[in-house]
């Protein structure tokens, strides 16, 4: 049973269980099961670190194939404004959007300024605010899926506003299906994405729904389009960069995603752990007086997304020249202030549902039971060797106790030899189990590839 | 609070150990999670938690903190050793702090430690002997019609 989709997959036949991706994984959601890594689906938040990690390339991210445009009568491609920073510094967006279309996409439509208009809608929805405090930033999905499922308390503390990406592709179907007399399911509109994280929202869409079609990641299409990027005349596309906003561009880097907005106190944090002890300061109620935090999963923002192929630090200084170039030619194509207000009075940014918390199943459902399950994890991880050698195919000792506990290892698992009071405590535990409807197994795992080990 | 269906965890906190302030509360709260507790209890009792830690932290020269929990309630003692409080109902007042100037250029020491435990906690004993510590009782109550 598989709740909710994600977007990586484990290929069993490259991975050979070497364990990079259990260590990196900052929400411990993979496991090593007959030599064959797996995900805990609960627990992952399809940040990608793991995709990064692997020697063997044996985690792929669930985009869609280049080249499958054949489908729709008009094709139109998005790209992140990360894409802008994967190439050298004299090729610039107007170049890169005609190279998407020599690559056979219809159009290719610079997602930037619908970025830079949704900047002065959240500028707009927090000088309204009078919510939870601080609003974190929606646009990572793996901050969004952290928050759902590590942090439920501060769901209502995201941001909701709908992401540029749906906003864009839902006017670029009604405008395009009306300017070509075509239907507008026979559009196809493809994501150029940084990470398999956005893939998500594409495919299971937490909250509202999606208009796109499609995911391409970066890394995909990188070499294709580079080759055509030496071709690319420049009398024809001479007129793009005029749609290239300031504002929007921002959003591919941390920290620049506010750069023009009036906005009194933002905090910006990138990388998960980080992430995770801000969270924690502010469900202690420490950062009340932060406006906004603009959180990104990855280190430099989106410029650091795990399929995206330029260094990160060095995309970074290109997002940064860039729009420095950009405000040196005074290229402004964002919309009017005026226009925004309005738009955003008539409700055209606002997100139809409130997020959803999903936390993580307890021990058990029973308080008594899962009281006593977790006594049962302690004195187990004492009796553990506390290194976290990862052999038994858990992450750590604590994590191995807790999926002794859950019926999800054996404590034969461990290659230590441990005390036979380990042996008397699993039998403690069976009688737990017993004691109670004997389906009753406390948290049910459902994993993407192979089978756990009984 | 001795039964099967019993938790009892006691941690140690050291004074002026900023670099690990928090880390007891954030263990307390991951325990309530391992138990499916009520995410606005859970909240309750970790910000209860925290706030007396850091009073450790910042005060105290050491402290003990025990979580002890039954289906019923959740209840945190702390027992601190240190330089007590002069007058508790002073205390209790909202912006009222003896911080010093260093604690308050952390961002603590606002004075609202105490009051947000009482906030935060159904029952909320404090008592203390002027030059020699603080003892701290927080308790939750869980309302089994606010399980998950």
């Amino acid at each position: 049973m598989s709740q909710f989709f994600h977007s990586i997959r484990i290929d069993t036949d490259k991975c050979d269980g070497r364990m990079s991706c259990m260590r990196v994984c900052p929400t411990q959601a993979i496991r090593i099961r007959n030599g064959k890594a797996v995900i805990v689906e609960a627990k992952s938040i399809d940040c990608g670190e793991c995709i990064k990690a692997c020697p063997n390339g044996a985690i792929v991210p669930l985009t869609d194939p280049f080249g499958d445009l054949g489908r729709f009568k008009h094709t139109v491609a998005i790209p992140s404004p990360a894409l802008y920073a994967q190439f050298g510094a004299s090729i610039l967006p107007d170049r890169i959007l005609a190279g998407l279309k020599m690559l056979g996409f219809d159009d290719a439509v610079d997602l930037a300024i619908i970025c830079g208009d949704t900047s002065l809608a959240i500028e707009q929805f927090l000088e309204e605010y009078n919510g939870p405090k601080p609003v974190i930033f929606n646009a990572c999905p793996s901050v969004v899926k952290l928050i759902q499922v590590k942090y439920p308390q501060l769901v209502d503390n995201i941001l909701p506003i709908k992401l540029p990406k749906r906003l864009a592709a839902r006017e670029i179907r009604e405008r395009k299906s009306e300017e070509l007399g075509i239907e507008p399911q026979e559009i196809g509109i493809f994501y150029i994405t940084p990470c398999p994280a956005k893939m998500i929202a594409i495919k299971q869409p937490t909250v509202g729904g999606c208009y796109l079609d499609g995911a391409i990641s970066i890394s995909d299409i990188y070499g294709p389009l580079l080759s055509v990027l030496e071709s690319v005349d420049q009398s024809s596309y001479r007129e793009s960069l005029e749609s290239v906003c300031i504002l929007g561009i921002g959003w591919a880097v941390a920290g620049e995603m506010h750069r023009t907005l009036k906005l009194n106190n933002v905090l910006d944090v990138f990388g998960i752990s980080e992430i995770v002890k801000t969270f924690d300061d502010i469900e202690r109620g420490k950062l009340h007086d932060v406006d906004l935090v603009v959180a990104y999963s990855c280190q430099q923002g989106c410029v650091g997304g795990s399929l995206t192929v330029e260094n990160r630090y060095i995309a970074y200084n290109k997002i940064l020249r860039l729009l420095e170039t950009l405000e040196k030619e005074n290229i402004e194509a964002c919309r009017t202030k005026r226009e925004i207000r309005e738009r955003y009075r008539n409700k055209c940014f606002h997100l139809e549902q409130r997020y959803e918390p999903r936390p993580l199943q307890p021990l058990d459902e029973d308080l008594g039971k899962a009281i006593m399950k977790r006594k049962l994890k302690e004195e187990i991880y004492d009796l553990l060797p506390k290194i976290d050698c990862g052999i038994c195919g858990a992450p750590t000792c604590m994590t191995f106790a807790e999926d002794v506990v859950t019926g999800e290892a054996q404590p034969s698992d461990c290659i230590f030899n441990v005390p036979s009071k380990l042996v008397e405590l699993t039998r403690e535990l069976a009688t737990v189990l017993e004691g109670v409807g004997s389906s009753d197994r406390g948290r049910e795992w459902t994993v993407s590839q192979g089978k756990l080990k009984k | 609070m001795a039964s099967a269906h019993a938790l009892s965890r006691t941690f140690t906190i050291k004074g002026r150990d900023f670099a690990r302030a928090g880390s007891v509360s954030l263990e307390i709260k991951e325990i309530l999670r391992d138990l499916g507790i009520d995410l606005v209890i859970a909240r309750r009792t970790a910000i209860a938690a925290y706030e007396a830690e850091m009073n450790v932290v910042m005060y105290a020269e050491t402290g003990q903190m025990e979580l002890s929990l039954d289906p019923e309630l959740i209840q945190i003692t702390v027992v601190d050793v240190g330089p007590g409080i002069e007058d508790i109902e002073l205390a209790m007042q909202e912006g009222y702090s003896t911080a010093t100037d260093e604690i308050r250029e952390m961002g603590f020491g606002a004075g609202m430690g105490l009051p947000n435990i009482k906030k935060n906690a159904d029952l909320f004993e404090l008592t203390s002997t002027f030059g020699e510590g603080t003892s701290y009782r927080i308790i939750t109550y869980i309302d089994s019609t606010g399980q998950p």
